[in-house]
């Protein structure tokens, strides 16, 4: 089942990069892409933990900060070692500047 | 007098000091504000295009060099500098590739960390995953497959090690090992499943290039062929272990804190060349995202946070060769780097595995 709950404004995040958004006991990465869309993952690396909000974003990549391996944020592939897990995706929506995610069914 | 055995740590991956090592947040980052951090992380092929051609211009023109005047006097002291940008060259450039920041285009990252890798003779999947665990648990014991000077150093091995030639003809042995898909019990705590088997076939690769050149040599009965390929890699790293050494020797372990447990040393341009600006090594550990080109601009931007980088090498030689003399009867002797008045003081910590101990 569908659960969205608001996480920052849009202009919150810059292009190109990407923020830290905690919920609960959650933790998220929301992402605006160079063609500006919005995207949202779970915030730590599946290598070992790390909050890839202080990792880079380049094009459609995160690249962590911890070890640098790299995930398509789009789809949470992972995209160089160490990271070999697949990230957890969120659906988003923005409306009215605000950015929303869907924390009921990630994929 | 040596130091007796119950002061004798177990620096073993599979031993009693093997437990967890610290949470990545609570290691210490100097804070750098969020925008100016993501200028230094930037990637960018051009700076690294050029160190790079420039790096390879040299490698190519001594070594043709080394062909033209083989069997003259000439062929000495080119030799000594082909060694030095090939061997020494090339080690530091493996470790760059290996963190993949060197280029923003990837393909170009990981085709320089291959060549690289072969050319410090080192299989690249094994040093890829021991490298992230280096990162992970810099200088914890138990952990961190890379601590090269183990307290009590031995000033046998320690002497050695600056030429590198014991740890070279090591990285033979594990090449002709890991050829025939053999692991140790200490590799496998780090290198994962699905990259064994690459690591198997680089080394099989690595041994086939190497075996083709003594073949070379043989039937040309010349050491011309093995002198540019092969060889260069045990006569010409030492300049690049010269400089690692100060990396982290000497220093304290077990402390969750980059500044207290490697050094950052002043070079001149050349060795800084040669070495890829890895003497920036605590901006190195704390930032690995930040590319090699930009890590003399991360060591302004948090140099007051962070104890007085050293004047020279032989600034660090002077601190390090001593505190080696003592850890020979006082293994828990270490060098403990003052902080700046202002700078933030290392967070209190006690390693989980200790905690249990006690
Ligand atoms: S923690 Fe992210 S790549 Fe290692």
């Amino acid at each position: 089942m569908a659960t969205w709950i608001e996480a920052c404004a849009a202009e919150d995040v810059e292009n190109e990069d990407l923020i830290r958004f905690d919920h609960n006991e959650q933790t998220f990465a929301i992402y605006r892409s160079p063609d500006d869309e919005y995207y949202c993952t779970a915030g730590l690396c599946t290598h070992e933990e790390v909050h890839l909000s202080d990792g880079l974003v380049m094009g459609h990549i995160i690249e962590c900060p911890m070890h640098n391996g790299q995930f398509d944020y789009r789809t949470g592939a992972p995209r160089r070692s160490p990271a070999c897990i697949k990230l957890k995706i969120y659906p988003v929506k923005v409306e009215n500047g605000t950015v929303f995610i869907d924390i009921g069914e990630p994929s | 007098m040596t130091a007796n055995a119950a002061d004798k740590r177990d620096y073993s991956l599979t031993g009693p000091n093997s437990g967890p090592g610290f949470t990545p947040s609570e290691w210490y980052s100097s804070r750098i504000p969020r925008k100016r951090l993501k200028e230094l992380m930037k990637r960018s092929d051009r700076p690294s295009m050029v160190n790079y051609s420039i790096w390879l211009g040299f490698v190519l023109a001594l070594g043709a060099l080394l062909i033209v005047t083989w069997g003259t006097v000439w062929a000495f002291p080119i030799a000594i500098l082909y060694g030095v940008f090939y061997g020494s060259g090339a080690d530091s450039r493996w470790h760059e590739c290996g963190h993949g920041t060197v280029f923003k285009t990837q393909w170009l990252n990981n085709f320089f960390y291959q060549a690289a890798s072969f050319m410090s003779l080192r299989n690249p999947y094994l040093w890829r995953w021991s490298h992230t665990r280096h990162h992970t648990d810099t200088v914890i014991v138990g952990r961190d497959p890379e601590i090269a000077f183990p307290r009590p150093p031995s000033i046998g091995v320690w002497i050695s090690n600056l030429l590198y030639i014991p740890a070279l003809t090591g990285e033979l042995n594990k090449m002709l090992k890991l050829s025939f898909g053999k692991l140790t019990e200490e590799q496998k705590d780090f290198l994962i499943e699905a990259d064994r088997n690459k690591a198997f076939w680089a080394s099989r690769i690595q041994l086939a290039i190497l075996v083709s050149i003594a073949g070379l040599s043989i039937s040309l009965q010349s050491w011309l062929p093995l002198m540019l390929v092969g060889l260069p890699t045990f006569y010409g790293s030492w300049l690049h272990h010269i400089m690692a050494t100060t990396q982290h020797a000497g220093l304290a372990e077990d402390v969750p804190d980059h500044r207290m447990n490697s050094r950052t040393v002043y070079l001149n341009p050349f060795f800084q060349f040669i070495y890829s600006n890895m003497n920036y090594h605590v901006e190195h550990h704390m930032y690995p995202m930040v590319p090699f080109h930009a890590l003399p601009a991360l060591h302004e931007e948090i140099k007051a946070d962070c104890p007085l980088a050293y004047p020279s090498l032989w600034a660090a030689y002077r601190e390090m060769i001593p505190a080696v003399l003592k850890q020979q009867t006082d293994p828990n002797f270490y060098i403990k780097r003052p902080l700046p008045a202002d700078a933030m003081p290392t967070p209190d910590y006690q390693r989980p595995v200790l905690q249990a101990a006690e």
